[in-house]
């Protein structure tokens, strides 16, 4: 909903959005059906050990990020957003049925591999898609929307996936068959329903897509790797990007906040796959108001917001361990944990979409896939460092400690973000 | 392309793909009605005692193990005496996913059906196979021991983390005093000694406990992408790493040699371990014949020989070989897993 002429006029959300949602959806009850019973099939099914199934993850992470700017930098070169993306959800549909083929940890690590390969492929064209497809001042409510429906996928993922195991024992086989079903039925939407080309930016179409973006007037030729490179000329882009790899080095990663709270906070180990549904579970019901309030109120103070939200939960971390639990209505709730895990879903909902809505705004729609790409490996990058380094503050000095630091790492560059405020020039048009 | 022919398509790929999935799970949820139907050609299994202690309905010496032979007595607990292991099987009522006892005490991991997805529990037993205490896993069994004199248990579990495809995957291990019922939940809380000084690491992991007496034990420590044999003190609550690449030791009876599973450099990585024993005294160690890649904890016999699993038809096979390095491999019992000697 947005104000016009002083009346509150509900506004649709754009077709194109809806459909990335729909394939983030579908994709994700895929991909997520396959993580939710891997550790079972490698464990129960092949008699194998998993550990040592991390030792991909580190090298994987610098191809990871090498694969996101190219699968933007392509998706620009002759604006084959769709075909891009295509490619990249074919990708990891293919992998399911590779799955029943391979029975070692390492040729399934390499599966697995690829599969984040067709990931890395899609994000940044799928992004631009959705950033091309919605007017500028509802970027981060299209963003909020699609990143809901993504993670109710996730969430829909395990459900079924122990549905097929409940109804076949030990059908491992049958999990993957599924799930490759469910892959391919997200790949024929996106190619049926998603519009090949989004738009020509000067000429104008249907749907009030008309008033996409400010563009400058580049030529297609201009597409290029260096143009792409040069995007970081532009000083918005820049600073936000600078902005995002700040706070990127302080975001502990999703297991070390897991980890934490287990540790810190003494909830039963029995819990510990549930902790991952909080965050989730509030991602999902966060992610359209707080797209909207970013919409509405701007972008970039949402976006740190988000951040202090994060240190919140940090903060909390770093209490003792003792007055977590309070008596409500005879019951003993974990105050704490429940507060920390909405404050992390919070955190995501207020700036994974945002980030990319900031980012769109000061990319031209031609460099948008390329432009997206690279925000998302800087921020990606960075967090990849923190957990390197928070890793190794946890050896050293043990986890209180490093915790500590990373808290007071997260306040200096919210801080120093907050000084640099990157998006001065591009709030969103009211 | 218009509209209409656009959801033809979809419909028509819908009802393909739909068939597609519907019929696997059929497929295989009818391959899991066949496991639960006695295989022609498979040993003989009936219903009776099984015993944990000689002074049960075992006149001679016996062996007691998961049964995974198909049939209305898969994943039991079930025995047959050692002079012939291949012989008809008496099953228990109790199942179990992993099985260890030693002195009439016995650790059961087992799984229990729920709504959604499987739950995992350890269950002690004793020597009838009687419930004397239960509690909730937090991931998949893979591991499980007993001390000497049956007082102490030790369990590992396979947890899985969040992240999206490559996942990260973490054991849980934790010891038992059957006496008083104490647990000590994670071995994560023990103070870890590695060359010399205190070691702290996100990362550590430790499985595959084999225990000397009441409180001392071995295990694998894994840190930084290595193994390490560690040495554990129950109750000063410490580990200390004794050397290198050792996974999943296992104490001989008479508490001088450990077999354990070797990382061997330049094997297949889908194959990459190698049987071992290492002798306590002299800390040399020495390949056994057995040539085929072992991911299990080697269970003893007897004080000259070792059996652990391999894939098999039904599962897991077990087998034998000599614990000198000697002789060659011999199947020791087909269709089943995790067996130890009683009586």
């Amino acid at each position: 909903m947005s104000r016009a002429g002083g009346r509150t006029v509900p506004r649709a959300i754009p077709r194109t959005v809806l459909i990335l949602g729909t394939v983030s959806l579908i994709t994700d009850i895929s991909s997520e059906m396959v993580t939710a019973v891997l550790p079972l099939y490698l464990v129960a099914e092949l008699g194998l050990s998993p550990l040592g199934f991390g030792v991909l993850d580190g090298i994987y992470n610098g191809v990871s990020a090498l694969v996101r700017l190219v699968g933007g930098h392509l998706a620009d070169r002759g604006r084959r957003h769709r075909t891009t993306a295509a490619v990249g959800y074919g990708l990891s549909a293919l992998c399911k049925p590779a799955l029943l083929a391979v029975h070692s940890v390492p040729l399934i690590g390499a599966v697995l591999a690829v599969d984040r390969t067709g990931k890395g492929l899609r994000t940044a064209p799928r992004d631009a898609m959705i950033s091309l497809a919605s007017p500028p001042d509802m970027q981060a409510r299209s963003f909020g929307v699609h990143r809901a429906m993504d993670t109710a996928g996730a969430l829909l993922g395990p459900v079924t996936a122990f549905f097929v195991l409940r109804t076949a024992a030990g059908g491992f086989d049958a999990v993957f068959t599924v799930s490759f079903c469910v892959a391919t039925m997200g790949v024929l939407v996106l190619l049926l329903f998603a519009p090949g080309r989004i738009l020509e930016p000067a000429a104008p179409t249907s749907s009030g897509s008309a008033r996409v973006a400010p563009v400058s007037a580049a030529p297609a030729s201009a597409v290029s790797l260096r143009a792409a490179f040069g995007l970081l000329r532009r000083p918005e882009l820049r600073r936000l990007t600078l902005c995002a790899l700040l706070l990127g080095l302080a975001t502990v990663s999703d297991s070390f906040v897991y980890l934490l709270l287990q540790r810190r906070l003494g909830i039963s180990v029995r819990w510990f796959p549930l902790l991952p549904l909080g965050t989730a579970g509030a991602f999902l019901l966060l992610a359209v108001p707080l797209g909207q309030a970013a919409d509405r109120f701007g972008r970039w103070r949402v976006f740190l917001s988000g951040h202090l939200g994060l240190l919140a939960a940090y903060g909390m971390l770093l209490t003792p361990a003792h007055g977590t639990v309070l008596p409500v209505g005879g019951l003993p709730v974990a105050v704490l944990p429940v507060a920390v895990l909405v404050l992390h879903g919070a955190f995501y909902a207020a700036t994974d979409g945002v980030l990319m809505a900031s980012a769109a705004g000061s990319v031209p729609a031609e460099l948008r896939s390329s432009g997206l790409a690279l925000v998302q490996t800087g921020q990606a990058s960075a967090r990849f460092v923190c957990s390197l380094l928070f890793g190794a503050a946890w050896t050293a000095w043990g986890a209180h400690t490093a915790l500590a630091v990373a808290t007071v790492a997260l306040a200096t560059c919210a801080a120093t973000s907050a000084v640099l405020r990157p998006l001065r020039a591009v709030e969103p048009a009211r | 392309m218009s509209a209409r022919t656009r959801l033809v398509i979809l419909l028509a790929t819908v009802a393909v793909l739909a068939a597609v999935a519907v019929g696997s799970v059929l497929h295989a949820a009818d391959r899991a009605a066949r496991r639960d139907r006695l295989q022609a050609g498979g040993p003989r299994v009936t219903s009776g005692q099984v015993a944990l202690t000689a002074a049960g309905s075992a006149r001679q010496p016996r062996l007691v193990f998961r049964n995974m032979a198909w049939g209305p007595h898969r994943d039991e607990l079930a025995s047959v005496p050692s002079a012939d292991p291949s012989g008809p099987r008496t099953a228990s009522t109790v199942h179990c996913l992993r099985f260890y006892s030693a002195a009439g005490t016995g650790i059961c991991l087992q799984a229990v059906h729920g709504a959604v997805s499987d739950t995992y529990q350890a269950v002690v037993l004793d020597s009838s196979l009687r419930e004397q205490r239960r509690y909730p896993l937090d991931g998949i069994p893979t591991r499980a021991r007993v001390s000497p004199s049956g007082h102490l248990v030790a369990w590992t579990v396979f947890v899985s983390g969040d992240s999206y495809g490559v996942g990260q995957f973490s054991t849980h291990t934790s010891i038992l005093d059957t006496r008083t019922g104490t647990l000590q939940s994670t071995l994560e809380d023990y103070q870890v000694v590695k060359d010399g000084h205190a070691y702290r690491n996100a990362d550590v992991n430790f499985w595959g406990v084999t225990f000397a007496d009441d409180s001392r034990f071995y295990a694998t420590l894994a840190t930084g992408g290595k193994t390490y044999l560690v040495q554990g003190d129950v109750t000063a609550r410490t580990l200390t790493t004794l050397r290198e690449n050792v996974e999943c030791p296992s104490l001989s009876p008479d508490g001088t040699r450990l077999a354990f599973k070797k990382r061997v450099p330049g094997l297949s990585v889908d194959a990459p371990w190698r049987l071992y024993v290492i002798d306590l005294r002299t800390m040399g160690e020495m390949p056994l014949a057995e040539n085929r890649s072992v991911d299990d904890q080697a269970v003893w016999l007897d004080d000259r020989t070792l059996a652990y699993a391999l894939p098999g038809d039904f599962g897991t096979d077990m087998w034998t070989v000599p614990a000198d390095g000697t002789g060659s491999p011999r199947q020791l019992i087909e269709a089943a897993m995790a067996p130890v000697v009683v009586g």
